[in-house]
């Protein structure tokens, strides 16, 4: 670590809410990415399932 | 077939690859395919400016150690500015060209952008204090950044309020051409006006501006890093938004086929 002196305050606090934000905003994306991945998913087998089904009964 | 309509054919067959890319299937495709080699390198360079800057960069003569403020605070500032006009070039693509991946782009980056401009804010009033003696004043490139940071949060609830999506990416495309003016008073505000306690530019094609190589080459690692998390960030986001986009369409004909 190195040595910070009078400003360690406000070196450390300005790395810690950077690289905190930056996590936060990881975790937001990642989150919102899967639950768009996973509703995408499920819509497209539900159609392609509609689709077998129809090629089906003609 | 005249020569001149031949060369005018010609001329927009050689620029028409590019929107080819604007077509969501290839975009996901190129996307999905460069995603995990564009993460590795975010990570390796993020870490290499960030460790560099941190633990390997000496005290400053006026800064003592607050300069190491420098490696989050320049890259982050630099790089909302960098987003807002990314947003105006994909706003501008929307509106004359109207391919959905580019609003959808600049949709994805207003998130990233109002974290960068938060980030320069905040470090700027840490730094600020200790060696301004005050957390933040008027000062016009202080100011400017607030303003651009409120016009990244109204980007982002006009494109919330409004529920019909092409006329949502109307009208945030036009806010952000609107906004540019803002972007570009954040990043000239001190030359503009040469006042106010906020200091000139740390990087610029001026190599006497730039601050001294020990800082300058860690600097420029640690922003490259920024820059590869925005368009990593931007990516995936957009890819999101594709998808979502994909599902409300779905939506709506299987709605239509049941009614």
């Amino acid at each position: 670590m190195p040595e910070l002196g009078k400003y360690a305050g406000a070196v450390l606090g300005s790395w810690a809410i950077t690289l905190g934000l930056l996590v936060l905003l990881i975790a937001l994306t990642w989150v919102q990415a899967r639950a768009a991945k996973r509703k995408h998913d499920e819509i497209e087998a539900r159609r392609q399932a509609g689709q077998r089904a129809a090629e089906k009964k003609r | 077939m005249s020569a001149l309509n031949q060369r005018t054919k010609q001329a927009r067959d050689n620029i028409n690859w590019i929107w080819e890319w604007a077509n969501p299937v290839k975009f996901m495709w190129f996307s999905g395919l460069v995603l995990p080699y564009l993460i590795g390198l975010t990570v390796l360079v993020f870490g290499t400016g960030f460790v560099w800057g941190f633990f390997f960069t000496p005290e400053a003569e006026n800064f003592g150690s607050s300069v190491k403020i420098i490696y989050v605070h320049v890259p982050s500032a630099f790089m909302a500015i960098s987003a807002w006009f990314m947003m105006v070039v994909a706003s501008v693509i929307w509106l004359i060209r109207r391919h959905h991946v580019s609003a959808l782009a600049a949709k994805a980056a207003a998130p990233v952008g109002t974290v960068f401009t938060l980030i320069a804010l905040a470090t700027g009033a840490l730094w600020g204090q200790p060696m301004w003696g005050t957390w933040w004043a008027w000062d016009p490139r202080l100011t400017s950044f607030l303003i651009l940071f409120l016009f990244y949060l109204g980007y982002m609830a006009l494109w919330a309020a409004i529920e019909n999506p092409d006329t949502a990416a109307d009208l945030t495309a036009v806010l952000a051409i609107v906004g540019s003016v803002f972007a570009i008073l954040s990043r000239y505000a001190v030359n503009f006006w040469n006042q106010g306690l906020h200091q000139g530019a740390s990087l610029s094609m001026d190599a006497e501006e730039n601050v001294a190589d020990v800082y300058w080459i860690p600097l420029v690692i640690a922003m490259g890093g920024f820059m590869l998390f925005f368009v990593t960030m931007v990516f995936i986001r957009t890819r999101a938004e594709i998808r979502l986009r994909r599902v409300h369409a779905l939506e709506l004909r299987e709605r239509m086929a049941d009614a």
